[in-house]
């Protein structure tokens, strides 16, 4: 956002400064034209654009005198990561602590959910299905998947839901806690619409509320529901967007949660109002310091799992969510990015880059700007249902990538925790971090770095 | 979010079981919330010109009540009726009911009331619902109606404070299963009118909202009218008084509730599992109130509005 | 692990044996073991009554059941003797739910198949979100019934409360009595002769002898299928 002064050279060639209004800049006047022009609000995917505290504001303190750190790539350092151990009889395995948030089939295509599915099971860790179902392609490329039990109940089914290696009971997503969804209907396509039992082509609301259960105390009772229809073998999750996390972490814990997942404000949608986006929700790193603390007050700490996502995308975050108290990490732009998200180009069958500036012109942005998953026009084809485009996005090639993403990711994770002295990376602390600035410090209740401080506490 | 659940006995011969049907039900609410739980009871009503009773809840486990009476009756030269239980007891004073008052102030800052009025009492801990009824005895207790209630804490703390029944004025209490949306609003509305609050519950603001309005001069349905305007968010409100039961649900209906009705009995609960166990429940009139309508059941005359 | 078996006939008393155990046994061991009926006796408003049965089993619930007994049905034919908590057969997907005496909010809600039938009253959002089940109400449904509805038929043989057929997609309803007020986006359409089929078999699947000639059709009007500004949508 450009405010302030400007100069500029008349036909003259004189220097003219223009001042611009800091409140009404030319984005905020670009707003306020399209609303008056066409009176609906902005739809859009992807996060929060605006800057808010992260875990960039934060850094580790490694070893040196005081701590011995291990040997890379020799010394083991453990990621294994073992989540819904309270009433579960069959707990989620996972070989490393990153797992793969939930997107739709339908906001993604087909090729997408299976490359997700390759890339999880061959890095050892889970995927998760969406608001759309469950496809065969992702179940048949996912070793463990986690199936979503969401508002709107499309295309979910008692048998998907024996097939499912766990359930994840969506309340609410970061990038809109306490609204519904919108899919516009040049995404629902036939296959997408059969799944959904909707007629082919219309825009498909979503709703915000389940449509059998209103609230803790009867989210309590469709818990127990869905153990008794799968015998209690698999675990439960609960999922929602971070708000008032430590009562609704003490909450879906009451309701007997074996997992609670946070997802921040920085979390990403296929399509939703600009206005939740932006103005809904707290930062992942204050929501992940509350929802331990909820945890640590019901002494329930090890014995319910946290997950934490919202706009994790390096082995940095991972290894500060995990010294902040999470058990793992979702990721879903991150994986989106992964795939060539935004990218100028897509490669065809033969590896050959293809430019796609052109499709995005198409859609009035470019590379690196693009935010219009709720268009089904990806130019790189992701978030896509159109027969070509989906094309531009081969599972294969999907699979490597993410693969490789992951392992970068875990690579990162494993330095900065033998970095710190850790033969786990379930071993590292809040301790080991410090914070950069005073927002941060506060909200994760991490000294400031030199200093003994954290704004609030009454300590030194 | 919680479960509650309410009594009325029509038929006198049945008011010697009303703790032990009233125990069933707070019990089989315990699914919906095992913070704590709470009970409001009809019982042995004063008739004594100016005598009130007082249920009374020490934060100090080893309160000695015997002693404390002991004091209270040296200084305020009355007598007084005393049952206790642990940290709770009932006294009745045979004093005028402001000086009463003042003296539990001034001398056991320890003891806080949890009602006034002429036969309400009130039981409420943290805890599970079968511990608490097993802890005071809620069997044992006899009357014409009561209102229960089991939490699961939303917002605001866990402690006895919070724990429902809110009571507020005389022998008026009010139950909660929702939240509000709204609460803190409403709340300062009331402060500014001079009205104090004991906790951060949102329950609370709606209790002190009815009370406020039925002293200013509403009748019961006017005040929930009002409260339909006022109140935002999802609840299902149960209200007791010396003579009635009132229920009434919000405009979305959201939050459970269920009444059966028969000859001898109106009971009321989250769900139907905690009115199974009522006798001839079988052959009572099962309904779901509907929502914005005010169901009001008199002690004399059972009717609904 | 079952209570008294006698040819093919399982009688369950839950005030002995848990729903848990009762749901495991009709998951892995009923038809295993050749059983084609159940009587379950002291129901007294337990959860989760017979949920994901997935067997032609016959399931016969004596009392009052609580939330989402039948939920996730498949196949089976469940008969509630009583009254039942919110949700009952929720995600419903083939079988019958029969319920004797009144459902309380959610009835059928998310159903993909089959049928439900409630004798007496239906509470609030009865048949909210269904995606192809059928339900036939005997008395009357209560507020923001079909809020959402994609597909199946919901028939009320009484009246409707507040709000029916709110943001409709291509589930049709039909009833018999008054209507207290219309959702958005729902209207009430003609009558046509495959309406009238489609009626007359639910009816006497589901046990009712009204006359079709007596119902009223509402279904979608498809405003809200394609988001326009100019018609001041919200959604």
């Amino acid at each position: 956002m450009s405010v302030g002064r400007e100069v500029v050279f008349n036909q003259n060639g004189q220097i003219v400064s223009f001042e611009e209004s800091h409140l009404y800049n030319r984005n905020v006047q670009q707003w306020i034209y399209n609303a008056a022009e066409r009176g609906i609000y902005d739809i859009r995917g992807l996060g929060a654009k605006r800057r808010v505290p992260h875990f960039d504001d934060l850094t580790f303190l490694t070893a040196s005198l005081t701590r011995y750190p291990l040997e890379g790539y020799r010394e083991k350092c453990s990621t294994k990561t073992i989540l819904g151990t309270r009433y579960a009889k069959k707990p989620i395995e996972l070989d490393i602590p990153i797992t793969f948030a939930g997107m739709s089939f339908g906001s993604l295509s087909a090729n997408v959910k299976e490359a997700l599915g390759r890339a999880a099971t061959a890095m050892g860790t889970s995927t998760t299905t969406g608001d759309g179902g469950m496809t065969e392609e992702e179940r048949q490329s996912s070793k463990t998947l986690v199936y979503q039990c969401l508002p709107s109940r499309y295309g979910f089914n008692p048998d998907h839901l024996r097939k499912a290696d766990a359930i994840e009971v969506v309340v609410g997503q970061g990038a809109k806690p306490g609204g519904g969804g919108m899919l516009l209907g040049q995404k629902i396509s036939e296959r997408v619409a059969k799944m959904r039992t909707l007629p082919p082509g219309i825009d498909q609301r979503s709703a915000c509320r389940h449509p059998d259960w209103t609230g803790s105390d009867d989210l309590t009772i469709k818990i127990e529901e869905l153990r008794e229809i799968t015998d209690w073998e698999i675990p439960i999750y609960v999922k929602f967007g971070a708000t008032r996390v430590k009562d609704d972490v003490k909450l879906a814990v009451k309701a007997g949660a074996d997992v609670v997942v946070v997802d921040g404000m920085q979390g990403g949608t296929a399509a939703t109002q600009d206005v939740f986006i932006e103005h809904a929700g707290i930062p992942t790193l204050a929501a992940i310091t509350q929802a331990v603390e909820a945890l640590e007050e019901m002494d329930v700490k090890g014995k319910v799992q946290l997950i934490i996502s919202g706009g994790i995308r390096t082995g940095a975050d991972v290894a500060k969510a995990l010294a902040l108290g999470a058990d793992a990490v979702s990721i879903g732009q991150g994986a989106m990015f992964a795939l060539g998200c935004n990218s100028p180009v897509w490669y065809d069958k033969n590896g050959k880059p293809i430019s796609a500036v052109k499709d995005y012109e198409k859609l009035g942005t470019k590379p690196g700007f693009c935010h219009h998953m709720q268009s089904g026009k990806c130019p790189v084809g992701i978030t896509t249902q159109d027969p070509d485009l989906e094309q531009r996005m081969q599972p294969e090639w999907g699979a490597r990538r993410l693969r490789n993403y992951l392992q970068v990711l875990n690579f990162e994770l494993t330095t900065m925790a033998r970095a710190c002295g850790k033969s786990d990376v379930h071993h590292l602390e809040r301790e080991d971090l410090v914070a950069l600035t005073v927002e941060a410090a506060a909200m994760a209740k991490i000294p400031l770095a030199g200093t003994n401080w954290i704004p609030g506490s009454s300590g030194l | 979010m919680c479960g509650i659940v309410g009594l009325l006995l029509k038929d006198p011969d049945k008011q010697d079981f009303l703790g032990e049907y009233g125990t069933e039900m707070l019990v089989g609410m315990a699914t919906r919330g095992c913070d704590s739980a709470g009970l409001a009871a009809y019982t042995n009503e004063v008739s004594e010109e100016g005598v009130r009773k007082f249920s009374l809840y020490s934060s100090s486990d080893s309160i000695d009540w015997n002693a404390l009476t002991k004091a209270m009756r040296e200084d305020l030269d009355c007598e007084i009726d005393l049952k206790a239980n642990y940290n709770h007891a009932v006294i009745v004073p045979y004093g005028p009911a402001d000086i009463v008052w003042r003296w539990l102030f001034e001398n056991c800052p320890e003891v806080h009331i949890l009602s006034i009025g002429r036969s309400i009492e009130v039981y409420k801990d943290v805890g599970h619902p079968a511990e608490i009824a097993e802890r005071y005895n809620l069997r044992g207790l006899s009357g014409s109606h009561l209102v229960g209630h089991t939490r699961m804490a939303t917002e605001s703390a866990v402690t006895w404070a919070h724990a429902h029944p809110f009571t507020v004025g005389e022998d008026f209490c009010l139950v909660h299963n929702g939240s509000l949306s709204n609460p803190h609003s409403l709340r300062r509305m009331l402060e500014r009118k001079g009205i104090h609050f004991d906790t951060d519950n949102d329950t609370e603001a709606a209790a002190r909202f009815l009370e406020w309005r039925l002293r200013e001069g509403d009748d019961m349905e006017t005040a929930l009218k009002a409260a339909f305007r006022e109140l935002d968010g999802f609840y299902t409100l149960l209200i007791g008084t010396n003579n009635e039961l009132a229920l009434v649900r919000d405009a979305f209906a959201c939050k459970p509730a269920v009444v059966a009705e028969n000859e001898g009995y109106v009971a009321i609960a989250s769900e139907f599992r905690s009115l199974a166990h009522l006798p001839d429940v079988q052959n009572a009139d099962v309904f779901e109130p509907m929502p914005e309508e005010i169901y009001v059941w008199n002690k004399q005359s059972v009717v609904a509005s | 692990m079952e209570q008294t078996v006698r040819g093919g006939k399982l009688m369950w008393d839950l005030r002995e044996r848990s729903v848990r155990e009762l749901n495991y046994y009709l998951h892995h061991n009923a038809v295993k073991n050749g059983i084609t009926e159940v009587q379950i006796f002291n129901p007294d408003g337990a959860h989760h009554i017979a949920v994901g049965l997935d067997a032609p089993i016959k399931v016969d619930i004596l009392g009052n059941a609580g939330y989402f007994v039948g939920g996730m049905n498949k196949q089976a034919h469940i008969t509630v003797h009583g009254n039942v908590g919110w949700s009952v057969a929720e995600n419903i997907m083939s079988g019958v739910v029969r319920v004797k005496g009144y459902a309380s909010e959610c009835a059928g809600a998310s159903g993909h198949g089959g049928l439900l039938v409630i004798e007496k009253d239906a509470s609030s959002r009865c048949g909210i979100s269904m995606k192809g089940n059928d339900i036939v109400v005997g008395g009357s449904v209560g507020h923001f019934s079909a809020f959402m509805a994609q597909a199946g038929h919901l028939v009320v043989c009484g009246n409707a409360g507040d709000g029916l057929g709110d943001s409709l997609y291509e589930a049709v309803i039909y009833v018999r009595g008054e209507i207290r007020s219309l959702g958005a986006d729902a209207q009430e359409e003609p009558m046509a002769e495959d309406d009238y089929k489609t009626l007359a078999a639910l009816l006497e699947k589901a046990g009712f002898k009204h006359h079709p000639e007596d119902f009223k059709r509402i279904a979608s009007a498809k405003k809200l299928y394609h988001w326009n500004a100019e018609h001041y949508q919200e959604y």
